[in-house]
């Protein structure tokens, strides 16, 4: 195939599928008991240096709970997927991050990520190569396939492809222009989901974004839920089992775990903290004010819910709307 | 979206703001019986009050997973239950683009820092890529919206810092540098930018040159007032129109049904 273009990004993270194969191979396939507290899940899966990713996004089904306790454990030089909006910026924050294959990261309804825009334009984050939304769900999708790229017509013609680690070929079938993404395989994946058994086979409901794929392209897969449910109850419809217990490395069972995100049929999201964040956010002493209060400040996540207030928790489950 | 060019009306004399000026106009461009790609903000308003007034079967599609929403109440994220309220479909990002990859999506909306006059749309930095004056948040959906949607609708802020006359960044293809530039790059033939709808104008693209064309002025907006607010030359329509002002049914509706809460009007 006759190679048109190469982005002039660096490949942040190669593909090399015959080591994922031999790792997945020897990956545990046997029924263990795999719950464990978010300290516990960050302190054995995650590295200093290690590239991961999140799933969904920072305000919807997002695992908040794990990342704040990678905040708190402090591990650094993070080579991250950056599809976020709150959970990015508080890796962001708190300065953990090296390295960024950036497709969103920003506040949405409430503008670019102050966070982001210090990070990056002080050059402490080292490295953002530029992808689109679904380019970067395509590279997991092409690890989840367990092939080293993936054809799509995004991209082209642009200064983000031009930038990001993707090529250009004269497609060999039709004589077209196509972008060729890389597969994208993750040392650790984060996941919130709505139920999960001990084992790690997990349900989602609502939409599913990009948790087949994300899980499917994680050497390392923590899992929080909701709730922990027994197997039985995963049994009565596996049809909605979005991943099966051996991609799965930890279970952390962590209600709320998406605060102040949402998570669809059970909580909406705290609109009052997003706002709080938003507003510390501006300032690197208010950030690190915010950061003190709800990360720092409490020892796990049950502590944080604590410091939420039971109250507060209750009215985001009746999906009262705190809006002035 | 308070903007200085309309600061000199005042909200109580022509009965409404800028934000409920480009919901009613981008709303006017959706037909029925079709599909959207919507994002957060004045799209899906405008989404909403199609399918209450013209469009009751516009198809609103989500870029995470969302099909076929019936947008009774606002989502204030792109991924957020409200996105798949009472939808036909709930499923993940790869199957929503790879439906607009495959061509099953006529509109899609879009928005930036920065439109030049082929309608390519920087959303990721100001000044140099390796040294940015302001990181933005990136392309986000917009690449993906932008490359395999039929038509796409910008909607902008119009002055001249929004409209130049070349972006600093290519986030998202709009003609490229021109006609048959999105052919040979490999985009899929027939799709392109196809409005762009800002609080000073409507505008269109030129059938042979793909340059930005002024369609219509807002209300009480001129002509020279529209060209004074855009960075570069801009091709004015043999018979450019005044768009009609919102309607009281249109502002009703807006103001009683799609944002209840006040929550972006």
């Amino acid at each position: 195939m006759n190679v048109i273009q190469s982005g002039v990004g660096e490949l942040i993270q190669p593909p090399d599928m015959n080591a994922f194969r031999e790792w997945n191979r020897k990956k545990p396939k046997a029924l263990v008991d795999k719950r464990m507290t978010e300290a516990e899940a960050i302190k054995t899966f995650l590295r200093d240096g290690d590239y991961i990713g999140t799933e969904l996004y920072g305000t919807v089904r997002c695992p908040m709970s794990l990342v704040n306790e990678i905040v708190r454990q402090g591990v650094k030089d993070l080579r991250v997927a950056g599809q976020g909006v709150l959970e990015l910026d508080m890796l962001l924050g708190a300065s953990l991050v090296k390295a960024l294959d950036i497709t969103y990261i920003g506040l949405e309804v409430y503008g670019v990520s102050n966070c982001l825009r210090r990070e990056v334009e002080s050059g402490r984050v080292e490295k953002v190569v530029d992808w689109s939304n679904a380019a970067i769900a395509w590279r997991f999708k092409a690890a989840a396939m367990g092939v080293p790229f993936i054809p799509v017509r995004s991209m082209l013609g642009t200064d983000t492809l031009k930038f990001s680690a993707a090529k250009v070929v004269e497609c060999p079938f039709t004589g077209e222009n196509i972008c060729l993404l890389p597969a994208l395989v993750l040392d650790v994946g984060l996941i919130h989901v709505h139920r999960a058994d001990k084992y790690g086979n997990a349900q989602i409901d609502g939409i599913s974004g990009f948790a087949a794929e994300l899980a499917r392209a994680s050497k390392r897969l923590l899992i929080s839920a909701e709730e922990i449910v027994d197997t039985e109850i995963i049994r009565v419809q596996p049809d909605r089992t979005i991943i099966p217990y051996y991609l799965v490395d930890a279970v952390v069972e962590a209600p709320f775990g998406s605060h102040p995100g949402e998570m669809c049929y059970k909580y909406i999201r705290d609109e009052e903290q997003i706002r709080e964040w938003v507003d510390a956010s501006k300032d690197p002493g208010t950030t690190g004010a915010y950061l003190d209060r709800y990360i720092y400040g409490v020892k796990d996540h049950q502590a944080y819910l604590d410091l939420v207030g039971r109250e507060r928790l209750d009215g985001l489950r009746r999906g009262k709307h705190d809006v002035e | 979206m308070s903007n200085s060019a309309h600061s000199h009306y005042e909200q109580e004399e022509i009965g409404y703001n800028p934000s409920e000026l480009l919901i009613c106009t981008a709303a006017r461009l959706m037909a029925d019986n079709t599909t959207a790609f919507i994002g957060t903000g004045i799209p899906m308003l405008a989404a909403s009050l199609a399918q209450k007034m013209h469009a009751p079967n516009l198809v609103a599609i989500f870029e995470f997973g969302g099909t076929g929403a019936v947008l009774e109440k606002l989502p204030m994220a792109v991924g957020e239950q409200n996105t798949f309220n009472r939808a036909i479909a709930a499923s993940g990002i790869c199957d929503i683009v790879e439906t607009a990859q495959r061509g099953f999506i006529e509109y899609g909306f879009l928005g930036g820092a920065q439109i030049d006059p082929y309608g390519n749309l920087n959303s990721t930095v100001i000044g140099d890529y390796d040294k940015p004056k302001v990181r933005l948040p990136g392309s986000g959906g917009g690449n993906d919206v932008g490359s395999h949607c039929w038509q796409t609708i910008a909607i902008m802020r119009h002055d001249r810092r929004h409209f130049v006359e070349r972006v600093d960044f290519v986030t998202t293809p709009g003609y490229l540098d021109g006609p048959g530039a999105r052919e040979t790059a490999g985009l899929p033939p027939g799709t392109g930018p196809y409005r762009v709808v800002t609080n000073l104008a409507v505008l269109g693209y030129h059938l042979l040159n793909k340059r930005m064309v002024l369609l219509a002025t807002q209300p009480g907006v001129s002509i020279d007032h529209v060209r004074e607010n855009t960075g570069f030359e801009l091709i004015i329509d043999e018979d450019v129109a005044q768009s009609e002002p919102p309607s009281e049914d249109e502002l009703r509706i807006l103001r009683e049904e799609v944002d209840k809460d006040s929550l972006y009007i």
